[in-house]
């Protein structure tokens, strides 16, 4: 009985979590363009979302900002959390405060204040501008989730590696480095979720015909969201998916080999 | 460690390698347009004919395109402002005039549209689409002739009225009504307007914007307000809806191409807007977005069509004789804007 009622629950709650994206995914064949209306099954939507070079463009960028932001600031991220750890404690303070403030900053002042801080040094507002702004607004969260990881280090290990006669780059790759991955892997995540679902910074930050797939679909609001929306956003979540199953596999594959969790 | 930097780096090489290639010589535009507002495959066309590259953007409203050629950092060449934002652009020098004799394909436009009092004489933009705001509804639970605002306030039809969620529409709508003008600066009428929004707002099934489509093609109101273009495709997708534009009058709005002060490249945007005036382009546009074309000869034969044949798409010179346009009202748009605050606030 209590089972039961545990089971009830779960699939209650994935439910919720999953009616809406089956309902996309069904609608992204539906003949009618209305979600009002079911008019049969169609691919239209799919042919018509290969030939729409602005949904093609607006998909390039959303995907080239979030690599490039993503590698960018998890490198300039994981440098400056070692600098942070290495400050006093006072200094890390202070710090960590600065790092803080964009954290908590809504997105709305963040992106107003790129956007007069721009218009002030006259760059022309593009995609250098909104590469520049998701860099900004994702290197306090590398930083964040490396700086706990260097916490969680023995800092004996570094004078060992000394002892050891390792030269000081390689004490950096070959011990740091090594220790926190595990932090720099979540930084370097998050930073990709939270740069590919931008809204508010990119509107203000964008200009000259660049914009990516969160201002595009919020530009179709005045005459109702295209279906091709639906057909991308199932192929998108088809790939991720995709990728999570792969990974899992291949996790698996490693458990099983090395015995232990990685 | 070593292989994961590697990685890192040639993933940065080529992106930094793509975003620097495609960059040729050709001429560019920027066009800054409504999103889902032409047929995308006119601007291969223009590209084709001028040799240039149209770099085109959208967007959702007039003052979200505003802000960002106040901005001072966009570059765009040719925007599409509706009426009253014309209006308000033109006093604030943001628009720049039109050569006319670069856009010789004016004569097509219809000289009903022409030198309307937002834009006198057009010298600076042009019509691109065109309509009427009126009340959509159900014929077979609205069995009564609809010609009249009043129909929204009938309680027979509680919770079944859609409004738009937009101060001018709305405030209009009451304001129309009462006999005053939808333009109306007057502290007292705009009052009586609210109180006539609050004594409706028990019957309003929900404040909308472009769900309005989807809920009255899957028959979950009876009555709506909407603009002319959407009622078209409403109808094109439920037989048992119609289009009505009320006897005491009401909004006929513009969507207009011009050219912004940002321009760099006046000569190819003046271009492009005889380019958009086209027979076959307008056409093609109309066609595609199913708003009714500025374009008189495209009008014609769009009308041909059994979806475009109907009052929404092609209102008749009775039903205009009783529409106006709206008008810049200036710093009174803030009591236009705390009069639909409090409305939506309201118990």
């Amino acid at each position: 009985m209590k089972k039961a009622l545990r089971n009830v629950y779960l699939y209650i709650m994935l439910l919720f979590l999953y009616a809406p994206i089956l309902v996309l995914m069904v609608y992204s064949f539906n003949a009618s363009k209305s979600r009002g209306q079911w008019g049969g099954f169609t691919l239209e939507w799919y042919r018509r979302l290969f030939m729409d070079s602005n949904i093609q463009s607006a998909l390039y960028y959303t995907v080239l900002v979030a690599i490039l932001a993503t590698i960018i600031s998890t490198i300039v991220g994981t440098i400056s959390s070692i600098g942070i750890f290495l400050y006093g404690n006072r200094v890390q303070k202070l710090m960590l405060n600065v790092n803080y403030i964009p954290v908590i900053n809504p997105d709305i002042v963040t992106g107003v204040s790129m956007m007069i801080l721009f218009a002030f040094m006259s760059m022309r507002q593009g995609f250098a501008t909104m590469l520049i702004a998701h860099i900004t607004f994702c290197i306090p969260y590398v930083i964040l989730s490396v700086l706990p990881k260097l916490r969680q280090m023995d800092v004996n290990l570094i004078e060992a590696a000394m002892d050891l006669g390792a030269r000081p780059m390689q004490i950096i790759t070959k011990v740091v480095l090594a220790e926190i991955k595990p932090g720099i892997v979540t930084g370097l995540l998050f930073a990709f979720t939270l740069s590919i679902d931008d809204f508010v910074i990119s509107f203000f930050t964008t200009g000259s015909g660049v914009s990516n797939l969160s201002i595009y679909v919020y530009s179709m609001a005045k005459r109702g969201i295209s279906p091709e929306i639906n057909a991308l956003s199932t192929l998108m979540i088809l790939t991720v998916t995709l990728l999570l199953f792969v990974i899992n596999k291949r996790n698996n594959k490693k458990t099983k080999i090395t015995g232990e969790r990685i | 460690m070593k292989k994961v930097i590697g990685i890192m780096c040639a993933v940065l090489l080529l992106a930094v390698g793509l975003t620097g290639c495609g960059q040729s010589d050709a001429q560019k535009l920027y066009v800054y347009n409504w999103g889902t507002y032409i047929d995308n495959t006119v601007l291969a066309d223009f590209e084709k004919e001028n040799n240039c590259k149209v770099v085109y953007e959208n967007y959702a409203s007039n003052e979200e395109m505003y802000y960002k050629l106040k901005s001072g950092n966009a570059n765009y060449d040719v925007v599409f402002p509706s009426d009253y934002m014309i209006e308000k652009m033109i006093k604030e020098n943001m628009l720049l005039p039109l050569d006319k004799q670069n856009i010789p394909n004016l004569k097509n436009i219809d000289p009903k549209l022409l030198n309307i009092p937002f834009d006198p004489g057009n010298q600076y933009s042009v019509p691109y689409f065109w309509g009427t705001l009126g009340i959509l509804y159900n014929t077979e639970k609205v069995t009564e002739t609809v010609d009249s605002w009043s129909i929204l306030w009938n309680e027979a039809y509680a919770k079944k009225i859609l409004m738009y969620d937009s101060q001018r529409d709305s405030i209009g709508i009451a304001l129309a009504l009462l006999g005053y003008s939808i333009n109306s600066t007057n502290t007292d009428e705009l009052n009586k307007a609210y109180e006539l929004l609050v004594q409706q707002k028990p019957l309003v099934l929900a404040y909308v914007n472009d769900q309005v489509i989807d809920m009255m093609i899957g028959n979950e109101a009876d009555l709506a307000v909407v603009y002319s273009g959407d009622a078209v495709y409403c109808m094109s997708e439920n037989d048992k809806l119609a289009y009505a534009v009320p006897k005491e009058g009401s909004n006929q709005w513009f969507d207009n191409v011009a050219i912004p002060f940002t321009s760099k490249n006046k000569e190819l945007a003046e271009k492009f807007i005889d380019f958009m005036c086209r027979d076959d382009i307008s056409l093609k546009n109309t066609m595609e977005v199913g708003y009714t074309s500025a374009n008189q000869n495209a009008l014609k034969e769009a009308s041909k069509e059994p979806a475009y044949d109907n009052i929404a798409y092609n209102p008749t010179d009775d039903i205009l004789a009783r529409c106006t346009a709206y008008q810049d009202i200036g710093q009174f748009i803030a009591s236009y804007a705390d009069i639909w605050t409090k409305v939506k606030a309201a118990q």
